[in-house]
């Protein structure tokens, strides 16, 4: 298996004012893989991704130095464009934040954005994004309904369906399945699996069962550093730091 | 298709402040056009000679404003008299006995009493409350007694939304302190509720004073317009705002001067009085 | 003597009680007043008639007309500047020593009295800029009037859109104007609104303001430069000078049941606005 590195995070430090939230963190991230970054809360991997879609810039009082190389470019650059970026990278957050309107109109947003105004060419990017998130069965008869009427199951994968429409290269799912039952948290993984031949996979997940169901690396954090990272296999059989091992047996987090 | 999004962005920020500073520049220019043509007359005629005159004959070089501005404080105090205790009992209903539904119909009720126009309140006070005065208590009924019962309902739903919001801010945690303690519901209010909202409702008679001291078309219909200082509560009076609305139109040359100047004594009251409520709010928060 | 506290907490919910129902009945009876003695004199003819004899006759359509322009034109150019306001205010900085001159500037406009609206209108538009008294005048005067209004209801409204749906608007790719018009507008839309409905309403009742920039003219105004007169003018010179009682009820009448309909409408949607976050 011949691997390319899709982001590649070099000291990375974040704080907000005196608080190190990320303490010189260093990782690469394959192309087409799933990778877990997992870590009690408080452990930094929510920044890490809020470093790499550049959200932070809407926290207030975020002071970052070192480097995020995707596909070589260092997105921390000054002249770097955020909203360029964001159309590459999609995200989904913890809790499933429908717009106040349609199902349609929902999926829609992103591709209009860009631009498109095509309705055949916009039906077409809403029933792909939908079909790619496993949720098309269940709403393709009401499209046009409010989506905050949707469950919470169907919400995130409607959100992960939005994300899908702008074909992003990379997603960044933020603990996206904490709220969802496990039908519900199947069906994302059952997707996420199947994304992967074409994206880049990061799954931010508390859930260490999770993580090792459905990634192919993973990294645990710890207080804002970076305690162990290697294939998933190796850090759930033989994980070389203590901390790593107490983590996965559920003996604090 | 946007073309350059970064530069579309920075030219809506620009647009968006020279928006955000337009209310300044009104402001600006409200007060250097009141000013610019108020101010010279205190140089020529001297700040005294209007502030204490008595007499106001402005085509005889007479600019003397001072029972205009007794008058104006005159209304403005029995507008309070009458206004402040029945805002605040009403404020202090809406709050602490009426249920939800009973607030959610009163509250919206007692506001519609603020768009209902002035000349309207003016118009009702000359044909209800001046023959009233008139008939049973005696003087022409034009007076310092019918303006203030008529500013004094005017002036009800700035006091009663400000204090009921103050009120409402209390936290409950305060009153079941108090229920704890084995206090009825009025000892709880008097003595818990309404100091700890006192700021607020303090700002909101102030607020109440703002809107009572600028009020102008209800006062000139029912003041009388009389041109010294009321002795009693049955005479008529002329305020610093009806003095401006019943000469502006035909004013000319130092007589129209004459009137910003009065304009400038009454925005200075006016903004004292806001920067003592404004103030009285931010220090409650 | 000590009277009994259980006593007194009756007395004075009682009295309480009594007190906002009477404050609420002295609405009632000013609608009730002017309601029973203009209705007799409000018909078609009076509403789309023009008066004849400096008001004694006919009907009041040019000041009804005079009113909606004022209001309209007034609101189109309050409502891009005051929102525009609020859009800066809340999204495009943070809380600072500039935008707390500018809501102090916000807060010193809502606190002046419109007759110094109308001192100023008089002297800047009207003479200054040799606008005379004018529909034109008139409409710039209101238009500052009643922008803190509109200011301060979009403000709470867009603060009131949870920040979430920013988040994800941005995720998407959203620059911050994208955001702004295409998710954080149409959730304020009705709080926005009754900002709107309410300045509307104080346009329509204003008279200080009024009849010292747009003038009492009783023609229908055709121009932004004609002098014209709006309802609350109009009722005005009719009580004040005695012209007509029976036009001036029926004025009265017009003009309060239109602002009490414009009033409740901004507070539907008020309702609308906040039940539809929480």
């Amino acid at each position: 298996m011949s691997m390319n590195v899709k982001i590649a995070i070099k000291k990375l430090r974040v704080a907000f004012s005196k608080n190190e939230v990320l303490k010189s963190v260093s990782v690469d991230v394959y192309k087409n893989t799933i990778t877990g970054f997992m870590g009690p809360s408080g452990s930094g991997k929510s920044s890490l991704i809020s470093v790499i879609n550049r959200m932070i810039d809407f926290e207030e009082g975020a002071h970052i130095e070192g480097e995020v190389h995707i596909d070589g470019q260092n997105i921390l650059d000054g002249g770097h464009d955020a909203v360029e970026l964001r159309r590459r990278i999609g995200t989904v957050f913890a809790v499933p934040i429908p717009l106040p309107r349609s199902i349609y109109e929902n999926i829609a947003y992103g591709p209009r954005l860009r631009g498109i105004r095509d309705r055949i060419m916009l039906h077409y990017i809403v029933e792909d994004g939908l079909k790619k998130a496993f949720l098309w069965d269940e709403v393709k008869d009401r499209l046009s309904m409010s989506a905050l009427k949707l469950s919470g199951g169907q919400q995130q994968r409607l959100c992960l369906a939005r994300t899908l429409a702008l074909k992003p290269e990379i997603i960044l799912l933020d603990e996206p399945c904490s709220g969802l039952d496990p039908i519900s948290t199947a069906k994302i993984e059952d997707a996420l699996s199947e994304l992967k031949k074409d994206i880049t996979i990061i799954l931010v997940s508390n859930n260490t069962k999770q993580i090792a169901r459905i990634t192919d690396f993973s990294a645990f954090f710890y207080l804002g550093e970076l305690i162990e990272y290697g294939t998933t296999e190796k850090l759930f059989t033989t994980p070389s730091m203590k901390k790593t091992e107490d983590y996965i047996q559920g003996k604090f987090g | 298709m946007t073309k350059n999004p970064a530069k579309k962005e920075q030219f809506v920020k620009l647009v968006l402040v020279a928006f955000a500073l337009s209310s300044l520049l009104f402001l600006f220019l409200i007060f250097i056009f009141i000013l610019f043509e108020g101010l010279p007359l205190f140089h020529k005629v001297g700040l005294k000679n209007i502030i204490v005159g008595s007499k106001w004959a402005p085509t005889k070089g007479f600019f003397g404003i001072y029972p205009m501005i007794v008058s104006s404080f005159l209304v403005t105090f029995g507008a309070l008299v009458i206004g402040a205790p029945m805002g605040l009992s009403c404020a202090i209903y809406l709050s602490e006995y009426s249920g939800k539904k009973m607030k959610m119909f009163l509250k919206p009720a007692l506001e519609l009493l603020a768009g209902i126009p002035s000349v309207v309140y003016g118009f009702l006070g000359v044909i209800y409350i001046v023959p009233l005065i008139r008939n049973y208590i005696g003087g022409s009924g034009f007076s310092l007694l019918a303006t203030s019962i008529i500013l004094g309902i005017m002036i009800l739903p700035t006091i009663i939304s400000i204090s009921f919001d103050s009120l409402m801010s209390v936290p409950k945690t305060y009153r079941e302190g108090s229920f704890a303690m084995g206090a009825t519901k009025w000892q709880t209010i008097y003595k818990v509720v309404i100091p700890a909202a006192r700021s607020g409702i303090l700002a909101s008679f102030i607020l109440g004073m703002g809107r009572a001291i600028g009020e102008t078309m209800a006062v000139i219909m029912i003041a009388g317009n009389a041109l010294r200082i009321p002795t009693s509560i049955l005479d008529p009076l002329r305020t610093l705002t009806g003095n401006i609305a019943l000469e502006l139109a035909y004013a000319t040359g130092d007589h129209r001067l004459g009137l910003f100047s009065t304009g400038v004594v009454l925005l200075v009251i006016i903004m004292i009085l806001n920067y003592v409520a404004n103030f009285g709010i931010k220090r409650k928060m | 003597m000590r009277i009994n506290p259980r006593f007194t907490n009756k007395f004075v919910q009682l009295g309480l009680n009594f007190q906002a129902f009477f404050t609420v009945g002295i609405l009632v009876i000013i609608v009730a007043i002017i309601c029973f003695k203009g209705f007799p004199y409000v018909n078609f003819e009076f509403i789309f008639a023009y008066p004849e004899d400096m008001g004694r006759l006919g009907g009041i359509f040019p000041s009804i007309a005079g009113t909606i322009l004022l209001a309209l034109l007034s609101i189109l150019l309050a409502t891009p500047l005051g929102v525009g306001t609020a859009i800066f205010l809340t999204e495009y900085t943070k809380e600072s020593v500039f935008t707390k001159i500018i809501r102090f500037g916000v807060e010193s406009l809502a606190g002046i009295p419109s007759i110094l609206y109308g001192l100023f209108g008089f002297i800047f538009f009207v003479i200054k800029l040799k606008m005379g008294w004018s529909l034109l005048a008139g409409v710039l005067t209101i238009t500052i009037m009643i922008l803190p209004t509109i200011i301060r209801t979009s403000e709470e409204a867009i603060k009131a859109v949870p920040r979430n749906l920013r988040i994800v608007s941005y995720s998407l790719s959203a620059t911050k104007w994208e955001t702004v018009t295409k998710v954080v507008l149409p959730s304020a839309i009705p709080g926005i609104l009754t900002g709107i409905m309410l300045s509307v309403g104080r346009a329509v009742g204003e008279t200080a303001a009024v009849i010292f920039t747009m003038g009492s003219s009783l023609r229908l105004p055709t121009s932004l430069m004609d002098s014209g007169r709006t309802m609350a003018v109009h009722f005005y010179i009719l009580a004040r000078e005695g012209i007509s009682m029976e036009k001036a009820y029926g004025t009265a009448l017009v003009l309060v049941v239109s602002i009490l309909l414009i009033n409740v409408v901004a507070y539907y949607l008020m309702n609308k606005a906040i039940s539809k976050y929480s």
